[in-house]
């Protein structure tokens, strides 16, 4: 024990002695959390859209300023022809061409029906999509005010009957950033954990104080110990100055569930990733290799932990590396205490599935770590 | 001539296929100053490891301290400094917190590390530099701190790999006389250098050659031996033979 509290004061000294790891540790984490969440934007807005109104009717005016109004579109220009809103198009000045034809109002009004036109430019498949969705809503909605202006009262109400209501649980307003902070404040940890640990075990092997360590007596446990408690303990730093403050104060994010849950799975999820650094330290000789090694680990455990897509809708084989990803449970837990007040019943497998990582990985890692080759 | 403290038959370590030691066998006396001289690439350094427990040899025998190097490394350990060619205390802690961590690692009381380190800060004259930052010290210094620090714990046995390397003929002269005190003390010193002059102030030396020992006895009688006036000489003539070199 005595040897553990003589390792952890030289690893503190360093650690608040590097400069330039210091703000490796606390700054970037808090300024990446403030920063990332406003750029994983789900919600498309600002869509470009040009119109072609052969018709300039009332009703094509109407149904113009109805998309103006709807916040969601923007009016990239009035085109004469579709052949300039093609141009817009293909200057990416506009994400959507809408034709109203000529007779637009008179074909309405005499004939009961009448087509418009949407292009779609889908290099961005998704505002592609939800451009044309949010259009044809709008339009939809235009359709059933004239069917309503139109049509005498009657005893059967010719408007659709049956109305969809929806309500939002968990996060009612839809607001994004309830889902991602939490998931974005997870990786963030994730990041600490894996480089950070990595990176101080190897930069030992560089300088060959390792050596001078491995001809003593203490036992590689400690030594292992040592590094890893420090980086622990900044890990929770970082959450909690996270959760606590920026998520708080800036997004207004409020725990839910159990906070000693989440400490208590943070706790196993930190060992984990920072058994995930010792494993990577063993393998690597210098800096750069287990910068390399780490960086390609983290894009495969961000991308694939579902933070920014769904898990659910990924192909199978990809499930099954999302499902090996340890981020992935602490997203996942962080959403449920977080947003949903998930209690322990709801995240026990969760819980078994991390302590089994973490027993894994440290157990590999420290079976690797050689004193003696 | 007392009990060994350093035993070894025909201890080998090959990479591969590569020998880098090949069959060596001496004794070390205890409170020997014993110098392990070789050419660049001679295996010295590997030689060397496989003594520390640092690394496992692929055959053949060998004890120190009375610990055998396969399955006792660990209590080798417990009984031995050792400073390597690469300067391995940690440059961004102060002296004294070298000295205390190093100490502390070793099992001394906090009694004892403060009696130590204040002696050994008196002792090499740092005292205005006790609370500096070991990165900023010079080379010189640096190397006798690294010196004093792997022997604070009195092991019975001191390995230095090349501890003068790099520094003045007048630091190399103190470091010296640090060894001598430490040998004084009934401290074995194990040292490998470049120095011929240092040789000469080896109790005994053997030179290592494409991984073997060529000779081994008292620099006096390799002097007589070869009728060389140096051990300059002796180190030419045997090394010119050599197939390994750094190039």
């Amino acid at each position: 024990m005595r040897t553990i509290r003589f390792l952890l004061q030289k690893e503190f000294k360093q650690i608040f002695r590097n400069k330039a790891l210091l703000p490796l540790l606390f700054v970037l984490p808090i300024v990446q959390l403030i920063i990332l969440p406003l750029a994983a934007d789900y919600e498309i807005k600002n869509i470009s859209v040009a119109i072609v109104d052969h018709d300039h009717s009332m009703y094509s005016q109407q149904l113009i300023s109805k998309i103006g109004s709807s916040g969601y579109f923007k009016l990239a220009g009035y085109e004469t022809s579709y052949a300039n809103a093609d141009k817009l198009i293909e200057n990416d000045k506009a994400d959507l061409i809408l034709e109203i034809p000529t007779g637009f109002e008179k074909n309405l009004v005499r004939e009961n029906q009448q087509q418009v036109f949407i292009a779609v430019n889908a290099i961005n498949g998704v505002k592609a999509s939800l451009g044309s969705a949010y259009l044809n809503n709008i339009l939809m909605d235009y359709n059933s005010d004239l069917r309503l202006q139109w049509i005498r009262p009657e005893r059967y109400n010719p408007a659709p009957v049956i109305e969809i209501t929806s309500s939002n649980w968990f996060n009612p307003f839809m607001n994004y950033k309830f889902f991602m902070v939490p998931g974005i404040l997870a990786v963030l940890i994730t990041m600490i954990g894996s480089y950070m640990c990595a990176l101080n075990i190897v930069k030992e092997k560089e300088v060959g104080t390792i050596e001078q360590i491995n001809v003593t007596p203490i036992r590689k446990i400690h030594f292992i110990l040592g590094k890893l408690i420090p980086f622990w303990l900044i890990g929770i730093f970082v959450f909690t100055f996270g959760l606590f403050v920026i998520a708080r104060f800036i997004y207004g994010i409020i725990p839910l569930g159990n906070i000693l849950l989440l400490y208590g799975f943070l706790s196993i999820y930190l060992i984990a990733l920072l058994g995930f650094g010792l494993l990577i330290s063993t393998y690597s000789e210098t800096q750069q290799q287990a910068m390399s090694i780490a960086f390609f680990f983290v894009m495969i455990f961000m991308l694939m932990s579902g933070l920014f897509t769904s898990i659910d809708s990924m192909p199978e084989w990809a499930k099954t590396i999302a499902r090996c990803n340890p981020v992935t449970y602490f997203i996942d837990v962080m959403r449920m205490i977080v947003l949903k007040g998930s209690g322990f019943k709801d995240i026990r497998t969760h819980f078994i599935i991390i302590t089994l990582f973490a027993a894994g990985i440290n157990g590999w890692a420290v079976l690797n770590y050689k004193k003696t080759n | 001539m007392d009990a060994p403290v350093i035993k070894t038959e025909k201890l080998s370590k090959r990479f591969g296929d590569f020998v880098a030691v090949n069959e060596i066998s001496f004794e070390v006396a205890a409170g020997e100053i014993f110098g392990f001289l070789g050419a660049n690439g001679a295996g010295k350094t590997t030689a060397m490891r496989m003594l520390c427990g640092l690394s496992i040899p692929t055959s053949g025998a060998a004890s120190i301290a009375g610990f055998d190097v396969y399955k006792q490394t660990e209590k080798i350990k417990r009984n031995i400094g050792y400073m390597s060619q690469k300067f391995s205390l940690y440059e961004d802690l102060t002296v004294l917190e070298n000295i205390n961590f190093f100490g502390g690692i070793y099992g001394l009381t906090n009694s004892q590390l403060r009696e130590k380190s204040e002696q050994l800060v008196t002792k090499l004259g740092l005292q205005k530099e006790s609370k500096k930052l070991v990165g900023e010290l010079p080379l010189g210094w640096k190397q006798k701190l690294a010196f004093s620090v792997a022997i604070l714990h009195e092991p019975k046995i001191v390995f230095l790999d090349e501890p003068t390397g790099g520094v003045d003929p007048v630091t190399r002269r103190q470091f010296w006389d640090l060894i001598y005190d430490a040998s004084d003390k009934g401290i074995t010193i194990f040292v490998t250098t470049h120095y011929m002059d240092e040789a000469e102030y080896c109790n005994r030396v053997s030179m290592m050659v494409d991984g073997s020992i060529k000779v081994l006895d008292s620099p006096a009688n390799l002097k007589k031996q070869f009728s060389a006036n140096s051990m300059d000489e002796v180190f030419y003539e045997l090394a010119r033979g050599a197939k390994r070199s750094d190039n």
